[in-house]
């Protein structure tokens, strides 16, 4: 089915989200549609599946004009979503995960006709090659599957237009090959794909076309056979991006973090981590790469003091840390930029000068003999705003309404406002634009060369991993199972030992 | 200009809700006037305009009943005549008394709200306190008043703040939801009392009631004027001066960062390296200590005994003072002026024009309930009604 938003245009109090938008997408078609945190995909996503109204322009399904007052609209006329955060029943299989809210009935008594639908499920399924227990419960699902979940719902309700929305965020690299595997083979079948990211491979790889959005209007759009990654970046930021980050070689000295045969256990007080044994010297990036979920998270709050080591050595800068607590552990100079930002590095309804001083609060000149000195909390977080170019009305604007990216200058403002000897990044670039994730690199190797201090990244991208480690640790099953010199290292080489292998 | 708006932006949801609940509150007045709708099919207009005049009448009461005949006041003021002058500010300052222990309560709700912390049991440590205001005043009976009025209100103080500090321990140490712990305590609480009550110690001689000696025969809490049945006490003052000792404890110190920081977001507290089971506990005891405070007051300033029922829900009531006042101190200030108002204007509007005194309980749950509805209250004036996650999500 053929699909055009035509001029559209929305405003919120403030932003103009939207303005004079124009996209199609023909039948069998992917659409790639890229763009920075903010330029307004979202929105856009949100007026196509009936959430909002636009202020003006028109929705044209098949050339026909068509108006959605609500998100069942939407579905009638066959636009399928798949949101970024998943609308599943973790207690539900997937049989009624997929069927609920457009249950067929049987009987007098309007019992869910399971049978039928199930046999829906399995015929989709293996149509699409999803690869689906019509019978498995969506909590004991990985990630990717309920993903595939999300896609057979939509297909089960007959959609003609499927729409993802950053769907590779959670996906390691083999699932989210996978899902490129299932875009390409639902395109065939005649549905078309509206693919909504930030990553410019991606669009490059499964896209047929792309068009990209900066701060709320389209910046151009492009054939994916003629364009490169560079072309494409300076599209959505509108500049030229360094893709590649720019340091020298690193020059390490004295050990500052060392762990010996470490073990953590996690919550459920299974051994996440069984056994480290990993030395981070002054001036040196160490990456650790891996899958989400193979230790790394144990492994850093360990670091970091939030949990206990059950066995094994760890110091920093030659001082024993056992049962250190997180105050002790910054303290010794020790940064960390936790992995999820909203919930463990920021206090989203407090102000941007509040989360500036939050782990720094006790001290002076922030405060003295318990009372905050609002005058000297307010001009350095002014500072910080300043140094870190934090995009923001004021210092007093609560931190949950910042972007993504601005968030996470505010986390990485705070963290490096002091001096210090060892930085652990988690995940320090999730989720954030090319502009950010350029920026937040320079930081930390500004770290590296200008502090001398040593730095532990942990990350599941690989592009991130193999741009800014010096040396490489893979994580595997709670183990480190090879460590590459990042000039050595190749893709295939880590993405190897990333799944076990190698 | 900036700094103005931003001090009344929280109060505009709270403004509209009062005001929509009035509303409901006449329409709920006309249609239970059976006497007047029962012209209706005969002068259908006649019985409107009657309708709005007696619902007019009954919030004129109310609103006299509450803070005194303006008029009445001035004239007295010039008479010199303590007894006129009692008599004309006497709705007013019975209004104060009303709200005093609904300001304590109010702010001990809010000090645990704000570190995250639902405390249901400031009844219970409101009661308590005044128990141990009472107690002391009878073991300690020998000291000269002045002195044995800081013993007493110190004592209630810390009963409370130790009560309050249980169920803080438990939720610190062990994860016991305080929802559950401060609701069972405050049944504690309340036995507690009525066991203290029956001993003959504590028992006023004579009596086979569980009803204490009268305290004021040892210690009262000095009333601010010297008038004829005039009962405002310094408790008044005190509430107030709480109140900004609060607001500058919860945005000034660093101990009331930790609060807030554990109250919004545990998780960032923690890795922020702050002790989120010791902001709970401090929370905690801070806010049985201030419902203690109040209900020192009101046993020595306002009841003159210990009694079974010397709280009138107050510590219930300030759970919706609180969402009222969106936990703001000065919020909790005015909130408790109105619900101390409503308590005693709704007694002139019973006597005067029959309404049942259950009106005012009735327009009470309906300004929670706007205020808990803000969308609703939003849509109901038009501002702008938009769902709280749009435009964050461009």
């Amino acid at each position: 089915m053929r699909l055009e938003l035509k001029d559209i245009t929305k405003r919120f109090p403030g932003v103009l989200a939207n303005d004079r938008i124009t996209i199609t997408v023909d039948k069998g078609e992917v659409l790639g549609l890229l763009g920075e945190n903010g330029a307004g995909k979202t929105t856009l996503m949100n007026i196509l599946s009936g959430l909002y109204r636009p202020d003006s322009g028109e929705i044209l399904i098949e050339g026909e004009r068509r108006t959605f007052e609500d998100p069942r609209q939407a579905i009638a006329a066959g636009i399928g979503m798949v949101h970024q955060h998943f609308q599943l029943v973790p207690v539900f299989d997937v049989v009624e995960s997929v069927a609920l809210g457009s249950e067929s009935v049987t009987g007098p008594l309007g019992t869910f006709d399971r049978k039928s639908a199930r046999k829906r499920v399995v015929e989709l399924s293996e149509q699409y090659g999803l690869n689906v227990d019509p019978d498995a419960t969506i909590e004991d699902l990985p990630v990717g599957v309920r993903q595939r979940v999300e896609i057979l719902k939509a297909l089960y309700r007959k959609s003609d237009v499927l729409v993802l929305d950053e769907p590779s965020a959670v996906l390691t690299p083999a699932e989210t090959e996978e899902l490129f595997d299932i875009i390409r083979g639902l395109a065939e079948g005649g549905t078309s794909v509206i693919f909504i990211t930030h990553k410019l491979g991606e669009v490059l790889e499964v896209a047929d076309r792309i068009t990209v959005l900066r701060r709320g209007a389209v910046a151009g759009t492009v054939n994916p056979k003629e364009t490169t990654r560079e072309q494409l970046a300076q599209l959505m930021v509108g500049r030229d991006v360094d893709l590649i980050v720019d340091k020298g070689p690193s020059k390490p000295g004295e050990v500052v973090l060392s762990l010996k045969d470490v073990f953590v256990m996690d919550d459920r007080f299974g051994m996440a981590v069984k056994g480290v044994t990993l030395d981070v010297r002054a001036g040196e990036i160490v990456a650790i790469a891996g899958v989400q979920g193979n230790g790394q998270t144990e492994l850093v709050e360990a670091i970091v003091g939030l949990r206990t080591i059950d066995s094994g050595e760890m110091s920093i800068g030659g001082e024993a840390v056992h049962r250190a607590s997180p105050r002790h552990i910054a303290d010794l100079g020790v940064a960390h930029i936790p992995e999820d930002r909203i919930r463990d590095g920021l206090i989203a309804p407090m102000t941007i000068s509040e989360n500036y001083i939050l782990n720094s609060y006790h001290r002076q000149p922030y405060s003295s003999r318990g009372v905050l000195d609002r005058k000297e909390i307010a001009s350095h977080a002014a500072q910080g705003v300043q140094d870190f170019d934090i995009r923001t009305p004021s210092i007093e604007t609560m931190a949950g309404s910042l972007s993504g990216g601005n968030q996470q200058k505010v986390v990485v403002a705070r963290e490096f406002s002091r001096p210090l000897k060892l930085v652990v990044a988690s995940q320090p670039t999730r989720g954030l634009d090319v502009g950010s994730i350029e920026y937040i690199h320079s930081q930390i190797v500004a770290q590296r060369d200008d502090s001398g201090a040593a730095i532990l990244i942990v990350s599941t991208e690989l592009d991130e991993v193999l741009a800014v480690g010096d040396r490489i640790a893979v994580m595997f099953g709670g183990r480190i199972i090879g460590i590459l010199e990042g000039a050595e290292a190749t893709r295939e080489a880590v993405g190897l030992l990333m799944g076990g292998e190698g | 200009m900036k700094r103005l708006r931003r001090a009344i932006q929280p109060a505009i949801v709270p403004i509209l809700a009062i005001l929509s609940a009035f509303l409901v509150g006449s329409v709920f007045m006309f249609i239970t006037d059976l006497e007047n709708l029962a012209h209706f099919p005969t002068d259908p207009g006649g019985t409107i305009v009657a309708g709005i005049v007696n619902v007019g009448n009954a919030y004129y009461a109310m609103i006299i009943g509450a803070f005194g005949d303006p008029t009445r006041i001035i004239a007295a003021i010039g008479s010199n005549d303590p007894k006129v002058i009692a008599a004309a500010i006497r709705p007013l300052t019975e209004t104060l008394v009303a709200a005093t222990p609904l300001i304590f309560t109010g702010l001990a709700v809010a000090v645990a709200f704000r570190s995250g912390v639902f405390n249901i049991g400031v009844e219970g440590q409101f009661i308590l306190g005044a128990m141990g205001a009472t107690v002391a005043v009878l073991v300690f009976r020998g000291l000269p008043p002045p002195i044995l009025l800081v013993v007493a209100i110190g004592a209630g103080t810390l009963t409370g703040a130790a009560w309050g500090f249980i169920p803080g321990f438990l939720k610190a140490r062990t994860g016991a939801h305080e929802v559950i712990t401060t609701i069972m305590l405050n049944y504690v609480a309340a036995q507690l009392v009525l066991f203290g009550l029956r001993s003959d110690f504590l028992r006023a001689p004579g009596s086979d009631a569980p009803v204490s000696k009268v305290l004021w025969t040892f210690v009262r809490v000095p009333l601010i004027f010297d008038l004829p049945a005039i009962r405002l006490h310094y408790g008044i003052v005190i509430a107030l001066i709480m109140a900004a000792v609060v607001s500058w404890f919860i945005f000034k110190t660093t101990k009331g960062f930790e609060l807030r920081a554990a109250g919004f977001n545990l998780h960032a507290a923690r890795y922020a390296g702050m002790s989120a089971g010791g902001s709970i506990m401090l929370a905690m005891a801070l806010s049985g200590g201030l419902a203690g405070l109040g209900g020192s007051f009101e046993v020595l300033g306002t009841a003159g005994q210990m009694t079974t029922d010397l709280s009138a829900g107050f510590g219930f009531n300030a759970i919706a003072l609180a969402l009222l006042a969106g936990n703001r101190p000065l919020g909790i200030v005015l909130a408790a002026l109105l619900f101390g108002a409503l308590r005693t204007g709704g007694g002139l509007m019973q006597v005067k024009t029959g309404i049942p005194l259950d009106l005012i309980v009735f327009i009470q749950a309906l300004v929670i309930m706007f205020v808990a509805a803000p969308l609703l209250v939003r849509s109901i004036f038009r501002m702008n009604a938009r769902p709280l996650d749009e435009g964050s999500t461009i």
